[in-house]
């Protein structure tokens, strides 16, 4: 079976070895920063204007894939709301000993409350460990577009991208 | 019998943008509309655009569809709602029908921006109730907040089977799966992608074999296909559903554009027959211009900029605008076009639209 995004709806990790956006191990290690999972050519360039750090390049055309300057990056997460398919995060690996903290956009209702416990999935939306919700931002400049800051054991930072949506909630393990 | 300036029926994208563009240089807009409010599909698009930062993407296409109406009624633009266009007749007449009332307007000029409509699949049992279309499910929930049914299994993998899974998803919704018969997924990974996080699985080179229940959608039967598209025996599964949602692509709305005598152009890639036009959008009959996805079915930003070089072709060709102005907001919108189709995913379009981007004269 084919592997990569086209074919199933994930990233693949050689695909995102290749993307531009995606920090390096080194990087990573140093502190919250953005995951920007866009791989395809696609019209769009929300994310470029959104960064105030000028740390995200598109230029023309528009079609180019955005790329991320890890140096400029701060892990502010202002580009995660941006992005209209929802394919930016950010990842700090610097949180704690043991736990690491994801952030991602979450556009379901009801949202889960700060302190809670929570179901963490993979890209494929396979439960992989659980989570503790650390903070909600949803500001107008969000737009209807929460973001979720999620600590997770270190190890499934590279793997979780979101939490379990509420109707799935009782479902699987 | 009333005359107007400048008539355009379909108050989708295409015909807001044409409406505005013309009316803002001056000329007298009456813009046409079966339904009971304006916007076409853009008040059902809940989700944020794509697109340059410059042309409204990241946007959600209802705020677009807020600013749109509001820049219509800042520029005069007459609505007509509940009417519908039934024909178009010799020396610029317009057949409009509302409720019982016939009646027939002349225009100058008319803007055709009548949209598309989705094609269907035909299967056993897919006369069932439960078996829609993706813009009805995209209507019931996201303009009436009804949900039709809980268990959705979604035909289709393009923009819209993703996106208005994902709808679905958000109204609460669970997607079963999204099988898709081409070996590969149609739209773009990163709606794809949001799903699956979802939990939602997309099962490619798979199709419906059947749909069943006594009065409503109680099940359907989903299938593996080889290579050639062939449904390969014992790989039927049965699932439980109450929804079965078609988004099997689209064709142009092309019945009065026919009726008018146009021209037509047969673009399998484009949604079928569509009217030839040029590059001010000007069908090759006179005073008839096009815009959107009747002329090829593409998206919402395309469908915007298109109605923006009918408007102002129009308004110039009125003289409303002088050649030189128009000119250079038609080149800008020249530059946006080929951005928004430029990419794996827009290529094929832009080669299949060049042609008509060619023709930049004035038929006074």
């Amino acid at each position: 079976m084919n592997k990569g995004l086209k074919f199933t709806g994930v990233i693949s990790e050689e695909e995102l070895k290749r993307c531009p956006g995606y920090p390096s191990e080194e990087r990573f290690k140093k502190g919250p920063v953005a995951v920007i999972e866009c791989i395809q050519e696609i019209p769009c360039n929300p994310c470029e204007a959104a960064c105030p750090f000028g740390a995200i390049e598109i230029g023309e055309p528009i079609t180019n894939l955005p790329v991320l300057d890890e140096k400029k990056c701060r892990g502010c997460g202002v580009c995660i709301s941006s992005c209209p398919g929802l394919a930016i995060f950010t990842v700090d690996m610097s949180y704690s000993k043991t736990e690491a903290v994801v952030s991602f956009p979450f556009e379901y209702l009801p949202l889960p409350k700060i302190g809670e416990k929570v179901k963490a999935v993979n890209r494929e939306g396979r439960i992989v460990t659980v989570g503790r919700i650390l903070k909600i931002k949803n500001s107008l400049k969000n737009d209807h577009t929460p973001i979720i800051s999620l600590a997770i054991p270190k190890k499934w930072a590279a793997e979780v991208r979101s939490i379990v949506i509420p109707q799935n909630k009782k479902e699987r393990k | 019998m009333e005359l107007v300036e400048v008539a355009v029926i379909g108050a989708g994208p295409a015909g807001l943008a044409a409406s505005i563009e013309a009316a803002k240089a001056g000329a007298e807009v009456v813009l046409i509309d079966e339904n009971n409010r304006p916007g076409g599909q853009l008040f059902k698009q809940i989700h944020k655009f794509f697109g340059s930062k410059s042309h409204m993407a990241g946007i959600r296409g209802i705020n677009i569809a807020t600013k749109l109406l509001e820049d219509c009624e800042k520029f005069g633009v007459k609505t007509l709602l509940n009417t519908v266009a039934f024909g178009l007749f010799e020396e610029n007449r317009i057949g409009l029908a509302n409720k019982d009332k016939k009646s027939i307007l002349r225009a100058k000029r008319i803007i055709l921006a009548t949209g598309a409509s989705e094609n269907v699949l035909n299967f056993p049992g897919w006369t069932l109730p439960g078996v829609m279309g993706a813009g009805a499910l995209q209507t019931m929930m996201n303009v009436n907040r009804v949900l039709p049914g809980k268990r959705i299994l979604m035909i289709g993998s393009g923009n819209v089977g993703l996106i208005v899974s994902y709808q679905a998803l958000q109204a609460g919704a669970k997607v079963v799966a999204i099988v898709e018969a081409a070996p590969q997924i149609g739209g773009y990974g990163v709606h794809a992608a949001k799903i699956r996080r979802a939990g939602v699985p997309i099962l490619i080179s798979h199709t419906v074999k059947k749909v069943f229940g006594n009065d409503c959608v109680e099940g359907a039967v989903i299938v593996r296909l080889d290579k050639k598209w062939k449904p390969i025996l014992g790989s039927e599964k049965k699932i439980k559903v109450d929804v079965v949602c078609l988004s099997v692509g689209l064709n142009p709305l092309t019945e009065l554009a026919w009726m008018a005598g146009c021209k037509f152009v047969y673009i399998p890639a484009l949604g079928g027959h569509i009217p030839i036009h040029n590059w001010n959008m000007e069908s090759s009959k006179k005073d008839l211009y096009v815009a959107g996805d009747l002329t090829g079915v593409e998206e919402a930003s395309t469908a915007l900029e298109e109605g923006k070089l009918a408007g102002l072709a129009v308004a110039e060709s009125l003289g409303y605008l002088k050649r030189e102005k128009a000119s250079k907001r038609k080149a800008e919108i020249r530059e946006q076009l080929i951005a928004l189709r430029a990419g794996p995913f827009g290529e094929l379009r832009r080669k299949l639209k060049e042609p008509f981007m060619q023709g930049d004269e004035i038929r006074k």
